[in-house]
Parts: structure tokens; sequence; C-alpha cells
């Protein structure tokens, strides 16, 4: 599904990214992204959806090979690619519904489909009820799952969230990483969440890619499960 | 429909920006309704005149009818002539208590004897005027030739002098529309600069992004010029009796609703195009 293969990406300051990194992530898979501020996560990110392009080496979705991919077929890619970015970057002008709207007005879906497919998208991640709310009204964990649901728009083949649970407290962090699981496990999507939370890290066998000064440095299935109390 | 959509609602969100943008299309627009009339005016009035190939020669006071019949049978001789109308100065009174009946002041001023006879005279081609011109002139009994050639220059001089302000006018307040549509529209692109990133990162093409910025420079056009024209019209209209009596005669008044019409339509032609040139300059300056 993604294929990463001796990826560098440095910058014209000078700094590198991304250092020769390489992997392979199958469809359906759950991965974490760990590593420290700086590592290489956002960057990784930010290939996968062409929003940068790397130096060196070759990046493939699917079929698609990233680095040449036309610029007509970009949004054709980000459709593929559901994104929960680290900042959200919902529109504060916007309610919730109409920020899940947004991608399905972009991509002139016929408005009623839209709207039934945006109101099941927020049932599913449990905020429903705060549909007409703006992201001002809403709590931090609300404010996750809404830009969860906007990442499922599309019913992505991939997830991609960039420290989802942040700036939560270990509650809720566990009720959106659930989230995610439910998603990967019903919509059959593979996601990879970029954390630094050892604790949900530690709990749920999962693959691991940890990312050091832009390298790779480790690449594994955890198969321990610790009990979360 | 969702570009028109998100076009007016841009323009909804920021109103004074709209309107300065607006007023600038209104004054352009405005300044080519009323050149257009006063081009179109001046080109019936000069067609007018030269339409009446004539030359009106005034008698002197002194002057005997015999002498006069004996000059009119003089230029008939020439076959030049299409119609030659002698108009005594009874007749001559009798005009011009008709022309100004409603000013009694200029009626008890002005008597018989004051105004001088004339002959007006139509040829068959206009070249002829000049001959016939000539020999007027010559007669000893003719105090003044008016010629109709040096009116047809006068105001062909004018016209043109007109044209040449009006078409500088036009230009510079084109180019200043464009250069205020392209910064209202310019700033708006920043002020959404975030949106436009999101839009952009959630799939959207860049024409998506683009259409309804430049949309929103051709509502501008459209609307600026519907006022500038409705504007002018209305005012043509009001002022048409005024006119009718100062261009007495001249088949101008009033004007056919056919000629606004299609002035409305090159103007919308315009508009739209200048709109779509200034939003898409700014565009592609602010969103590349």
């Amino acid at each position: 599904m993604i294929t990463l293969d001796s990826v560098t990406k440095s910058y014209p300051t000078g700094n590198t990214a991304l250092s020769d990194v390489s992997f392979s992530i199958d469809r359906g898979e759950f991965v974490f992204l760990v590593g420290p501020s700086g590592s290489g996560k956002t960057t990784l990110f930010r290939l996968l959806i062409r929003d940068t392009l790397p130096t060196s080496g070759t990046i493939m979705i699917g079929e698609w090979d990233i680095a040449h991919l036309p610029k007509k077929h970009i949004p054709h890619l980000r459709k593929r690619i559901g994104v929960v970015f680290q900042d959200l970057k919902l529109l504060r002008d916007r309610t919730i519904f109409e920020n899940v709207l947004f991608p399905l007005e972009v991509a002139n879906m016929n408005d009623q489909e839209a709207k039934e497919h945006v109101e099941a998208i927020l049932e599913q991640v449990g905020i429903v009820d705060h549909r007409f709310k703006f992201p001002v009204q809403l709590s931090g964990g609300e404010l996750q799952r809404a830009a969860i649901a906007r990442a499922l728009a599309f019913s992505p083949d991939i997830i991609l969230a960039d420290e989802p649970t942040g700036n939560l407290d270990n509650a809720t962090s566990w009720e959106i990483v659930r989230l995610l699981q439910d998603i990967n496990e019903h919509d059959n999507a593979t996601v990879i969440m970029a954390t630094h939370n050892t604790d949900i890290v530690n709990s749920l066998p999962k693959r691991l890619l940890a990312l050091e000064h832009g390298k790779l440095v480790r690449d594994e299935v955890r198969e321990k499960k610790h009990k979360k109390d | 429909m969702k570009t028109l959509k998100t076009s007016w609602k841009h323009i909804r969100r920021s109103p004074y920006q709209a309107v300065a943008a607006v007023f600038i299309m209104m004054l352009t627009f405005l300044a080519i309704s009323v050149f257009s009339f006063i081009v179109f005016g001046s080109s019936v009035v000069i067609k007018y005149f030269e339409s009446k190939p004539q030359v009106t020669a005034f008698f002197k006071d002194t002057a005997q009818q015999k002498d006069i019949d004996t000059l009119e049978e003089e230029l008939n001789q020439t076959g030049k002539i299409a119609k030659m109308k002698f108009i005594s100065k009874a007749q001559a009174l009798q005009i011009y208590r008709q022309q100004n009946k409603d000013d009694p002041l200029l009626l008890d001023l002005v008597t018989q004897d004051i105004l001088p006879a004339s002959l007006e005279i139509s040829t068959n081609n206009i070249e002829d005027l000049g001959t016939i011109s000539d020999m007027l002139k010559n007669s000893p009994d003719v105090s003044q030739v008016i010629y109709q050639k040096d009116i047809v220059s006068t105001l062909t001089t004018w016209t043109n002098a007109i044209r040449i302000i009006g078409i500088t006018l036009i230009a510079v307040l084109a180019l200043v529309s464009i250069f205020i549509m392209m910064t209202v529209i310019g700033f708006k692109v920043s002020q959404k600069r975030d949106e436009i990133e999101i839009m952009r990162l959630l799939s959207a093409t860049d024409w998506y992004i683009r259409w309804p910025f430049i949309m929103e420079g051709i509502i501008y056009g459209i609307i600026g010029t519907l006022i500038g024209w409705v504007f002018a019209s209305a005012s043509l209209v009001y002022a048409t009796p005024y006119l009718q009596t100062f261009l007495r005669g001249i088949p101008l008044l009033p004007v056919s609703p056919v000629f606004l019409l299609e002035l409305l339509l090159g103007e919308l032609f315009i508009a739209i195009v200048l709109g779509m040139a200034a939003s898409s300059l700014a565009v592609l300056r602010y969103l590349k």
C-alpha cells in the first residue's frame, strides 16, 4: 500500500528532515510513528500527501509514484488519504458540520448525498450532537473527533493522524485511539498515528516505526499488550 | 453555481471593499456611457448637416427683388441646384416667431426690419456647394453667406477633441479600475490564505480555488456597469426635453432604446473582460 525506498528530504537551509528512510506498510495496518519533536514525523506525512517533494528516493502509494505524480492528480491522491493535522486546521468560521462537509463541497459532491454522509460520519465519531457548534465551542477531544471526521469524509484508504492525542488528557487520548482503531478495523483503512504517548504505544500490539534525527531507527511489531487500568 | 455562491459570500463578508470595487467600475462605465452618447450624438449631428448640402445667403436691405430674381436665374442656369427657396423679411419674422414663441421678450425685441431676406440653396452634390457659395459671395446684393461645410468642419474638430479626451479618460479609469480590483481581490486572497491552504490539503484543485475570486471580479464589473449605465441613461432621458429644444430639427432625440440596449451589452462585455483580467492578475500574483 505504502512503500518508501531510501527517501531523503533536505531543505535548502541545509537541514535534513529525513535521511534514507525505507519501509513498507500493507493495507489495513495500524502503525505508530514515534520519535522526538523534529525527528521527521510531520515531514513524512507531508511527503505522503505530496505537500512537499523528497530530495531523493521513491515513495509509492498503491500504484502512484508520489514524487512523479502529475500535479493534476494530486487532488485524487489527497482524496485517498485522510489527514488529521497536528494543528487540526479546522475553519473557525464554520460549524463542525460545515467543516466536515467542506472537502465534499470541494469535490463537488451532490448536496443532499454529502449532507447525509457527513451526518453518518459525525454519528460514527460521536459528535453528532455538536454538529451546529463552532470549533471554539468544543473541547480538545471533541475537536480531535471533528478533525478525524473530516479526514473520513472521502472514506479514505489511509488515515494519517499527526499527534492526535498531543494536548489531551489520558482518558480522552484513549477514546481517540479507540476511535482510530475502530476505523482501522471496520473500514479496513491503513492508519499511521504519530504520537509521543508511550503509554498508548506500549499498551497496544501494533507495529511501531521510530524516527530519530530523520533516520528510521526501529521498525517492529509489538506483541506484548499491557492492560490499561 | 457553487462558485457563484462562494463569490457572493466573499462579497457579503467584506462589503466596503466590494463597494469600492463597484464604485470605480461604475465611474468607468458612466464615463464610457456618457462619451458614447456624445460620440454617437455628434456623429448624427454631423451627418444631419452633411445630408443637407445648403448655403444660405443673406441679402442686404438695399437689394431689389429684380436683382434677387436675376441672381436666382443665374444660379438655376448652373444646373447644380437641387432646391432653392427665397425667404422674405416677413417670412423670416414668421420663422423667428415660431422658433421663439415661448419667449415674449425676444418676440418684442425683433421686428421685420432687422431680419434680412435670404436664399436657402441645396445642391445635388456636396462638392458644388463651394462654387455656389463663391457665386453668392461675388454678388453685390449679398451681405453674408453661411456655408454648412464650415459648421461641419467645426463640429468635426470639436468631436475629435472630445473623442480623444474621452478615450484618454476611459483608458485611465479602466487602468485605475484594474488596479483597484486587483488590490481588493489580492487582499481577499491573502486574508483567506489559511482557508486556501486547507482547501489545497483537502484535495481542492487550483481552479476550484481560483474561480470564486475571478467570478468576484466579474460580478463587480457587471454591477458597476449596470449602475453606471442606468445612471447615464436616466440622465439622458431626463435631459432629452432640454436637448430637443437645443438640437431643434436634428433627428437625434429621443435616443432609441435599441441603441441603449446595444450600449449596455457592449459595456457588459467590456466589464466582464476587465473584471476577469483584474481578478485573474490578482489570483495569479497571490495564488502561485
